[in-house]
Formats: structure tokens, C-alpha cells, sequence
């Protein structure tokens, strides 16, 4: 059992908290280097993927899990991201020139769609978002002299600094070390000024109002800077894809990624890495377990999809913290050993909360 | 220059007259509350003060400066900070955190210092994490500090959130029945901390509130609302024995 004696307010500043955390991150982050050297070719594709989907969660998971804003309609910005960089890197542009400007395309596109969220909430956040989702996926397919239409484009390979990075290894740096920037980025934000009042719009929009917050400001932020981070996701899925067409953005993909981030654990950063991980493996789960099941079953169409359902709502029901929530249940079973009790985690109920302020 | 005053502010929801043509003025450093029946119109003045919806008639003069038409954060800025009469804190957050967010209109830092958390952010956090534990020291929360405010009972959460609204620094603060909900011991300390609000920070607050010891302790001026409008207003001692008061509160002698 470790207890932490907090004599400094770095102490509660600092991103690892212990010295614990830090070995087991470096650990980590050193694996993750030497991954070429034990991983097979057919892993590292489920790497790179894993890595893109975690770039994406994190956007994601700012918006829904940390300003409190739902989105139905984010494979709309991973599209912006995958286009520009698609037509960009055709047009002969540098990768270092062409992925900010993926990004600043998305978060543009994002404070366009953030303005209604300024006014709706809920479900009729959800229903706009949705709607946009559908126009931009319909542009994607329509616009046939910039997106080529329904017969896709083709992504040239990456270049950067005069090479051109082709190889599964060095894609798999690149992705990486994205990764690990957005993960530090996020989380320095979380801890400062910005991060505390996306997470008061979150829990109460009136009081972050009258605590100075200026809601408009910080939700079309959120939106941008969730957007930003899908428009990078989509730049590095189009050469990782190396082919887009609109069929890749569909509202399936937005409910995906909203999936994604409900499994991780809404609200935890770590939660948008789990759950991408587990939205990358589900799918090789299932075609290995198609073998073994009967062909009435395994043939069906959208066994993928009821699978993703059912499993989307049993986290609701039995894990509404996701698997990010079901790790921190372990490690506290471990780190208090025999002392955990099973309703250590139990969700309080909220006190009555002014319903006319709404 | 005039400090806070509300001059013929009025308010409609439909055909609901909701406050009806007040005006008050309250001094630098006094106690003001704001007293009367259910559906006396108190919290929605708070609301209309907080720019949460837009007065129908009216001025609300803060420092000589005109509130209306401003966003809500901006009263904010102005250093007017407010509590709930039905609690609205961030509940899974920490009661740092919460605190912490008080402090939102003192930041200084801008968004790309935030996403590489710079010196300059780390120096900024330092400083609003002492401001906020000199709050901490005042309202004995140091046992609460790295709690979820959603496991905590209601009166420590009341504490908080006036803790929050202090850690803005505000030159007013308006309190909505700060004893609601509270034991007669928790009534006391809150009584007590008021006073201290008031002669130890200087603070100026404005308050509605039910509990008549509690009002007539703190209070160097009190109004009267009924039904929208104002009644009475003195001393707590002479608006509680006015007529009017007395009349709305328990209904009048019926005629001999």
C-alpha cells in the first residue's frame, strides 16, 4: 500500500504523481519504441491503428468526456483531416506543412459546428452533429472535382524533410510520437486554467458562468480543439489507408468513435487509448471467433455491429466508468489488498439540483 | 460613487409579474438580505443581478457601471460572485478543483503556455493554488481537500461552495439562503463566518435568507419583498415588526 505525504503544491502540479507512475510509463513508452523488433507486420498494422484511433479518441473524449458536449458527427472531421491532407500531400506539400494545416482546416470546421452547441443541449446537440455528419459525407461523395466522388482518392505516401516514409516502422514512430504529444498536450490542459473550466461547463453551466467562464467561448474551443486532434486521426488514416472515398466517414464511424470513447471510460484520458485498443481488437475477436460459431450465425450480416451494440450496452448497465474505470478497480483491489470493499466505487446519488436554472 | 443599486428592476415571465418595479441600494462593506415569503421574488433578483436572464425593466448599477446587456461571465469579471440556493457545484470534480475554477477570472495564462504547461503556467498555478488555500484555512476545509464533491454530505458542500464563490476574490458576494438545509450548528458557523466575510475580508454581501436569528444577527439592512415587490426596508429589528411585513408573512387581522 503506498500512502503520498503531500508537504508541496507541485506535488498535486506534477503529471506523475509518483515515482511509481513514471517507471511504469517509461516501461511503457519503451516497449512501445522497441515495438518493430517484436512485433509481427501484421501487429504493427494493429499498432498504427491503435495509435490513430487514440488520437482520435482523445479528441473525442474532450469534447464528450470532459466539456460535456456529444457529438454524433465526428468521422465529418476525420474526413476534413483525411481530404486535406490527401489532396495536400497530391499537391506535392511537405507532411510537416500539410498535417497543421489538416488540423486548422478541422478545428475551422469545428467552430462552425460548434456555434449551434452554443444554444442546444443534449439530444439536440446530438441531432445537429448527426445532421452535419450526413451533409459532410454527402459533400464527400458529391463534390466529384475535388474528392473524386464515390471512386475515392488515392493517398500518396508521406513526405517528410525530402524522404519519403513509406516503411511500417518509420509510420509507426510518426504515429507514435503523435500519440504521445496529444496525450501530453491533453493532459497539461486538463491540469491548467482551460481544462477546469471545459470540465465545469461539464458538470454545471450556470455556476461556471457565474465563476467568470465564458461559455461560448470555451465550448466552440472544446469543439475546435476536438476537431484539430480527429483532423490529425484522419490525416494519418488517409496514408495509412492510402485510399479514401466517403464511404470510410460514415455515421457508423461516428458512432464508433463515440463507442470508443463510452468503452474507455468517459472522462479519463487513459480511457480514449483503452478504448481504441479495444475498438481495433474487437473486430479480429470476432473473425476468430466466427470460425468456431455456426454458419447461420457467423454469415449473417451486421454480426459486427450487434456484437458492438451488445457490448456498448452491457458497459452501460454493469461498467458505466469503462474499461478505464474496471483498471482503476483492479489496481485499487492490488494497491489495497485485502482491505477493497465492493461498493468503493458505487456511484453517489446527486443531491437535488435546481431544475428552473436549466 | 454608488456601489451596488437596483433602480425599478422588473421582471415578467408571461403574464407573471415575477419582480415588480425594486430598487434598493446597498453601502460598500454592509450586510444587505433580502427577506420574504415563497415566491417573493428573491432568487429571481439574484438571477436577474447574475445577467442569467434579462431584466424586462430597469438599471443594475454595480461600481457605477451598468450591468445590463452584459454576459453572464462578465458579472463575474466584475467581481460579483454568487451561491445557489439548491447547491451547483461541479460534482466530479475535487474540492480543489473546485476552488480552483473560482480563480478562473484571475488567469493569465494563454491556450499553447496551457498545452506545454510552461513555466509561466506553473508559476500562475502555484500562485492561485496559495490564494485558494488561504480559503481552504478559512473555512476549515483541509480535511475535504482532495475529495469528490459528489460523496460529500450537504453542509460541507454548502461550505464549498461559498468557499468558491471567496476564491474568486469578489468585492460582492451574494449568498442565496446560505443556511437552506443547514443543522443549527452548521447555521452558526455560518453565521459566524458571514460576520467574518464582512469585517475581516471586507467583502460586501448581499443575501436572502430565511432563517430570521440568522438575519438578525449579520444583517445591517434588511428588505422585504412580497409578491414581487418591496414592502419595507430598515434596520432588521423595524422591518420586522412593520405592518406590512408582519401581514405577509402571517395574513391579516380579519376586520372586527
Amino acid at each position: 500500500m503506498r500512502f503520498l505525504f503531500k508537504t508541496d503544491y507541485d506535488q498535486d502540479l506534477r503529471l506523475f504523481k509518483h515515482g511509481g507512475q513514471g517507471f511504469w510509463y517509461g516501461l511503457l513508452f519503451v516497449v512501445l519504441l522497441a515495438a518493430p523488433w517484436w512485433a509481427s507486420e501484421y501487429m504493427m498494422t494493429q499498432l498504427h491503428f491503435i495509435g490513430i484511433y487514440s488520437i482520435v479518441g482523445l479528441g473525442l473524449m474532450l469534447l464528450v468526456g470532459f466539456t460535456g458536449q456529444i457529438s454524433l458527427g465526428h468521422a465529418a472531421f476525420l474526413a476534413v483531416g483525411a481530404y486535406t491532407e490527401a489532396l495536400l500531400a497530391a499537391a506535392g506539400w511537405p507532411f510537416w506543412l500539410s498535417l497543421p494545416c489538416a488540423a486548422l482546416l478541422s478545428a475551422a470546421v469545428g467552430i462552425v459546428v460548434g456555434l449551434p452547441a452554443l444554444r442546444l443541449k443534449g439530444i439536440y446537440l446530438a441531432i445537429a452533429t448527426l445532421a452535419f455528419g450526413v451533409i459532410a459525407e454527402e459533400i464527400a461523395a458529391r463534390w466529384e472535382s475535388l474528392t473524386g466522388g464515390n471512386s475515392g482518392l488515392h493517398v500518396k505516401p508521406i513526405q517528410l524533410f525530402g524522404a519519403t516514409l513509406d516503411g511500417d516502422a518509420d509510420f509507426y514512430y510518426l504515429v507514435l510520437a503523435l500519440t504521445a504529444l496529444c496525450c501530453i498536450a491533453l493532459a497539461n490542459l486538463l491540469r491548467s486554467p482551460t481544462g477546469r473550466a471545459f470540465v465545469a461547463i461539464r458538470d454545471s453551466e450556470i455556476s461556471a458562468a457565474c465563476m467568470g467562464v465564458n461559455l461560448a467561448r470555451y465550448k466552440t474551443l472544446s469543439f475546435a480543439l476536438s476537431a484539430a486532434l480527429t483532423g490529425v486521426g484522419g490525416a494519418l488514416y488517409a496514408h495509412k489507408v492510402s485510399f479514401i472515398s466517403p464511404e470510410q466517414f460514415t455515421l457508423l464511424v461516428s458512432i464508433e468513435l463515440v463507442t470508443l470513447v463510452i468503452l474507455g471510460g468517459v472522462g479519463s484520458l487513459h480511457g480514449a487509448v483503452f478504448g481504441a485498443a479495444f475498438i481495433i481488437v474487437l473486430p479480429q475477436l470476432i473473425a476468430i471467433v466466427k470460425d468456431y460459431l455456426p454458419a447461420a450465425v457467423a454469415g449473417a450480416a451486421g454480426l459486427q455491429s450487434t456484437v458492438f451494440g451488445l457490448v456498448l450496452i452491457g458497459f452501460i448497465i454493469f461498467e458505466p466508468m469503462g474499461l478505464y474505470g474496471r483498471w482503476l478497480k483492479i489496481r485499487t483491489w492490488f494497491e489495497l489488498f485485502p482491505f477493497y470493499r465492493k461498493g468503493m466505487f458505487r456511484r453517489q446519488k446527486t443531491y437535488m439540483k435546481s431544475e428552473r436554472l436549466r | 460613487m454608488r456601489f451596488f443599486g437596483v433602480q425599478d428592476l422588473g421582471v415578467r415571465f408571461g403574464g407573471v409579474v415575477a419582480v415588480d418595479n425594486v430598487s434598493f441600494e446597498v453601502q460598500r462593506g454592509e450586510v444587505y438580505t433580502i427577506i420574504g415569503p415563497n415566491g417573493a421574488g428573491k432568487t429571481t433578483i439574484f438571477n436577474l443581478v447574475g445577467l442569467i436572464y434579462p431584466a424586462s425593466t430597469g438599471r443594475i448599477v454595480f461600481q457605477d457601471r451598468d450591468l445590463n446587456g452584459l454576459a453572464p461571465h462578465r458579472v463575474a469579471e466584475l467581481g460579483i460572485a454568487r451561491t445557489f440556493q439548491n447547491i451547483e457545484l461541479f460534482e466530479h470534480a475535487t474540492v480543489l478543483q473546485n476552488l480552483l475554477i473560482g480563480r478562473h477570472r484571475h488567469r493569465r495564462t494563454a491556450l499553447w503556455q496551457e498545452l506545454a504547461f510552461s513555466g509561466a503556467v506553473k508559476r500562475a498555478e502555484r500562485a492561485q493554488r496559495e490564494a485558494v488555500e488561504k480559503v481552504i484555512d478559512f473555512l476549515d476545509l483541509q480535511h475535504y481537500r482532495d475529495s469528490m464533491v459528489a460523496g460529500l454530505p450537504y453542509g460541507v458542500r454548502k461550505v464549498i461552495e461559498l468557499g468558491r464563490a471567496l476564491a474568486t476574490e469578489p468585492k460582492l458576494l451574494l449568498l442565496d439562503e446560505p443556511s437552506s438545509g443547514l443543522n443549527p450548528e452548521e447555521t452558526n458557523d455560518m453565521a459566524y463566518w458571514i460576520e467574518d466575510i464582512q469585517k475581516g475580508l471586507g467583502i460586501t454581501v448581499l443575501m436572502v435568507e430565511h432563517d430570521m436569528s440568522l438575519v438578525q444577527r449579520v444583517s445591517d439592512r434588511v428588505l422585504a419583498l412580497n409578491e414581487g415587490r418591496a414592502i419595507a426596508q430598515g434596520t432588521p429589528a423595524e422591518v420586522q415588526s412593520h405592518p406590512a411585513v408582519i401581514e405577509a408573512y402571517l395574513g391579516a387581522k380579519a376586520p372586527a
